[in-house]
């Protein structure tokens, strides 16, 4: 017991010796009015997106075989999207639109964009190297005032190659060295030479949290160096956040008196708390997956996903109990002591018990085939007697990743007024020898194999051999 | 004379494999063969007598007492070959204690690790390989320092010993070009100057084995051991795999085989598409992944995921390299199917995707002979699938390695069928 009063006493200290202070702006005599940011107010959106779709002809694609994540396969159906959005989705003759470009898929397959909730793209970008390496603050066990944006390298020849995989939207979450790794960020894949002109407009902000091996490794000799020195840690940075979300709140409400001191760590925690950013939770055991449930129902917050959850499959009731997703593998585990008991059965137990099941990757090379992990998945359930139809498979890498992600009412399913976020397949996207065709985004083409001329290539890759990989090849 | 001929047998400690040899005569009916090393054969039969298949084809009579296993239906090829694994000498990757593959060795030299002698039959790894991924031979083989050591071949029949499954050792000498992995050099032209010392080296020892013993010698640049494990490769006995991406460093490592007349393989070859006539040229055989397309280093700027398919358009012998190769992931070694199918997704043919994770690699390393193929007096290392091996929905539904229905329940069914209700019954 005194051991883990010392423990709780050292997590405090630590948090508040690293309390930031006052933004550099307002010592540094800006020579335009300050922002929001500047001043007291917490200012919530102080890197805005800039992104705006381009603006594209309207498509109508026929004779498809779509799986819309909202409903039964459609045989020989069509999409029609325009200004950005999808406007219908059917069966039978496709509608006149005599404004669109049209695009006979000739029986090939057409889903939603494919959404990855765990990607270091950006943060650790390719080609690698200590100077590249961006994804964790590895300095304190509580980072929450990092936000993985600003380590995002728009340039990170990664991303163009997940969008070949027909991924459209990825959340970029820092490193799990620490307790609490800091903001995630929600992307498109899209060329920009801002972070800013990738973020997806209005997304939440996710919170990245880890459990186990990772903190306690990294931090060994300071503390945490136990699974218990952890749990002391999360308890005592909600502590404090608490406090700050009140004192900030009560001053937001009544104005009384200067406003209290801004503060990074604490900002993003108290949002937290509001509801307003989601947190994304890297744990591996089920027995601390449930303590992680406890801690949350102790402070007030949810946990929309546990990230890895080689053990998922052991909790899976009460994920579903609740509203836990599964941000989760098809077969990686044993590759260290907390993941020792992973099966590949463990998304299609998830997914029986009721609990959303998504298939994630952590991985650049995982994130271009998360379709395939996702049928690699669904045969290790059929092995157990859980089969999947095609059009729930869907699911795993579409709607239920953009729940994970806040933005279900935006992106995820091929639904009228959802952002046309589509993927043409050359075939079943649940076979090894399917490959995106190709991929749009808010309407507008992103990429075509046929076409390599079109090919996004970062600057990191201008002048580099070879030409654009994603377009030769292929078995038909 | 007789000393060096003496010193070298006792590393090449050759065992015909005594896993579990199924002493009886079984005989699968039914199915579609791919023997790799001819047709496909529709509604054929495969008769393993005593581990060894006596007779194949398709119209094959059944031996009187035969045990008769229907595959109606199923496609069966041969047992997959993952030729660089860690399988059996690590196990969980993180876990210290489970980690074997990698020797200290002197100035990041340790020609003379067997790597083989820390093989544990009992590891958890084995099994999931054998029954999820249909595989039933694998390279076992170092990693670490520049020359990371001695490799070997073992059989994942149900061994209760190393020996038991211990097909053929040594196979191969390991090395690496890659200047940041290899310990204690600074540059890619040390990383080259030093394995030439060091071959150099091991040839004069070899020449002057009683001047080296009197100490009349001037100093080498390895140890004893590590200099006597050299002869091997000098001989061409084994050959020496370099793992190198460069497009620059793989025509290096071309050239160091035509300098001392020695057999080289590359393994990993990010780049290697780019040089591939040189390759076929020299008959440099190259293993890789079917699934990279990421420049994850400046090494690898060219990596494409065509590598395999114009490698072989071009003449080069290939064989794929799967999960677990750097003793991680060695679950995943099961997995090595899914590449062949990523192959084939970019521009291998099936036929030759097959050939990449059975043949090529056993022709690759010297145990052809005996597995890679469906013949006539190979090994009864035999996989009926229930589709295309390749496939995702696919699974291999019995492995037979030396005749004998390989099959054990692994700990990750077990918690499958604890968990498939919950709560779970302890």
């Amino acid at each position: 017991m005194r051991h883990i009063l010392v423990l709780l006493a050292a997590a405090g200290t630590a948090l508040q010796a690293q309390t930031p202070v006052v933004p550099a702006s307002t010592t540094a005599r800006p020579t335009a009015p300050p922002g929001t940011g500047a001043v007291a107010l917490p200012n919530a959106d102080p890197f805005p997106s800039t992104y705006r779709a381009p603006t594209a002809r309207a498509v109508l694609i026929t004779n498809a075989t779509i799986l819309t994540a909202a409903g039964p396969r459609i045989d020989r159906g069509y999409v029609l999207m325009r200004d950005g959005k999808i406007v219908s989705v059917g069966s039978g003759p496709a509608p006149a639109a005599g404004d669109a470009d049209v695009v006979d898929a000739n029986g090939r397959y057409v889903t939603p964009g494919l959404i990855d909730t765990h990607s270091h793209l950006g943060v650790y970008a390719a080609p690698g190297g200590d100077a590249l390496s961006d994804g964790n603050e590895a300095t304190a066990p509580s980072t929450a005032r990092v936000w993985a944006e600003h380590s995002v390298w728009p340039q990170d020849p990664q991303f163009p190659r997940v969008l070949a995989g027909g991924v459209t939207t990825l959340q970029i979450l820092p490193g799990s060295a620490n307790l609490i790794g800091g903001r995630s960020v929600i992307l498109k894949v899209v060329p920009s030479v801002s972070v800013q002109g990738m973020k997806f407009p209005g997304a939440k902000y996710g919170l990245k949290m880890a459990c186990g091996e990772n903190p306690k490794r990294v931090y060994a000799s300071r503390g945490p160096s136990t699974r218990m020195g952890n749990v002391a840690g999360y308890r005592a940075a909600w502590i404090t956040a608490e406090s700050y979300r009140r004192r900030w709140d009560k001053w937001l409400a009544d104005k009384q008196g200067d406003s209290p001191q801004r503060d990074l760590e604490q900002e993003t925690l108290a949002e937290v708390l509001r509801g307003n950013i989601l947190v994304h939770n890297h744990c591996y055991r089920a027995d601390e997956m449930l303590q992680m449930i406890d801690i949350a129902r102790e402070f007030g917050y949810h946990i929309r996903s546990f990230h890895h959850g080689v053990e998922a499959y052991k909790l899976a009731d009460a994920m579903a109990r609740d509203s836990i997703s599964g941000s989760l593998w098809s077969d990686w585990g044993g590759f260290k002591m907390e993941a020792y008991d992973g099966i590949r059965a463990n998304l299609s137990l998830v997914h029986n018990a009721g609990a959303r099941a998504i298939v994630h990757s952590d991985d650049p090379s995982g994130s271009q085939r998360l379709n395939q992990d996702a049928a690699k998945a669904r045969a290790a359930g059929v092995a157990v007697g859980i089969d999947v139809p095609d059009e729930t498979l869907i699911k795993w890498i579409t709607a239920n990743p953009a729940w994970a992600i806040g933005l279900q009412d935006r992106i995820g399913t091929l639904e009228p007024g959802k952002n046309a976020d589509v993927v043409l397949w050359s075939g079943n996207p649940f076979s090894v020898y399917t490959r995106a065709d190709r991929v749009w985004i808010d309407g507008a083409p992103r990429m075509d194999r046929a076409d390599p001329r079109q090919a996004w290539r970062t600057d990191f890759e201008l002048g580099l051999v070879p030409a654009a990989s994603t377009t030769t090849g292929g078995r038909r | 004379m007789r000393a060096t001929c003496l010193a070298a047998v006792s590393l090449l400690m050759i065992a015909t494999s005594a896993t579990a040899v199924a002493q009886e005569t079984v005989a699968i009916t039914g199915g579609t063969i791919y023997p790799v090393s001819g047709p496909r054969i529709e509604n054929g039969t495969i008769v393993i007598t005593n581990g060894v298949i006596t007779a194949m084809g398709s119209n094959v009579p059944i031996p009187a007492g035969a045990r008769r296993v229907d595959a109606a239906g199923k496609w069966i090829t041969p047992g997959l070959v993952a030729p660089i694994t860690s399988l059996g000498v690590v196990e969980v990757g993180a876990v210290r204690d489970t980690r074997d593959g990698n020797a200290r060795g002197n100035e990041s030299i340790a020609a003379s690790f067997r790597v083989w002698d820390a093989f544990n039959p009992a590891a958890t790894t084995i099994p999931v390989a054998r029954q999820d991924g249909g595989i039933t031979t694998v390279g076992v083989m170092p990693s670490g320092g520049m020359v990371a050591g001695l490799g070997a071949v073992f059989d994942l029949g149900i061994g209760k010993t190393a020996d038991g499954m211990l097909s053929k050792a040594p196979v191969a000498m390991v090395a690496t070009l890659d200047a940041a992995a290899a310990a204690g050099v600074g540059s890619r032209a040390e990383a080259l100057a030093k394995l030439k010392t060091l071959l150099r080296d091991s040839r004069e020892f070899n020449l002057g084995r009683a001047r080296y013993d009197a100490g009349a010698m001037r100093e080498l640049s390895a140890r004893r051991a590590d200099l006597d494990a050299m002869q091997l490769v000098l001989k061409g006995t084994i050959p020496l795999v370099i793992n190198v991406d460069r497009a620059s460093e793989i025509l290096n490592a071309i050239a160091l085989g035509k300098e001392f007349g020695i057999r080289i393989v590359i393994n990993g070859g990010a780049e290697a598409w780019s040089v591939a006539p040189q390759l076929a040229a020299a008959k440099v055989p190259v293993l890789t992944g079917a699934m990279n397309n990421i420049p994850g280093s400046f090494a690898a700027l060219g990596q494409r995921q065509e590598n395999l398919a114009l490698l072989r358009a071009s003449g080069v012998q290939v064989a794929i390299v799967g999960d677990g190769a750097g003793g991680e992931d060695n679950y995943n070694v099961r997995n090595l199917r899914y590449e062949a199918g990523n192959a084939v997704a970019y521009g291998m043919s099936w036929d030759d995707a097959l050939r990449a994770i059975t043949m090529a690699p056993a022709e690759i390393l010297g145990i052809s002979n005996r597995v890679g193929s469906l013949a006539v007096g190979k090994a009864g290392n035999v996989v009926i699938w229930s589709g295309d091996p390749f496939e995702y929905a696919t699974q291999p539904e019995r492995v037979f390695v030396a005749g004998s229905d390989a099959r054990v329940v692994t700990r990750q069914e077990l918690l499958t069928q604890r968990y498939r209700q919950l709560p779970a019954k302890y």
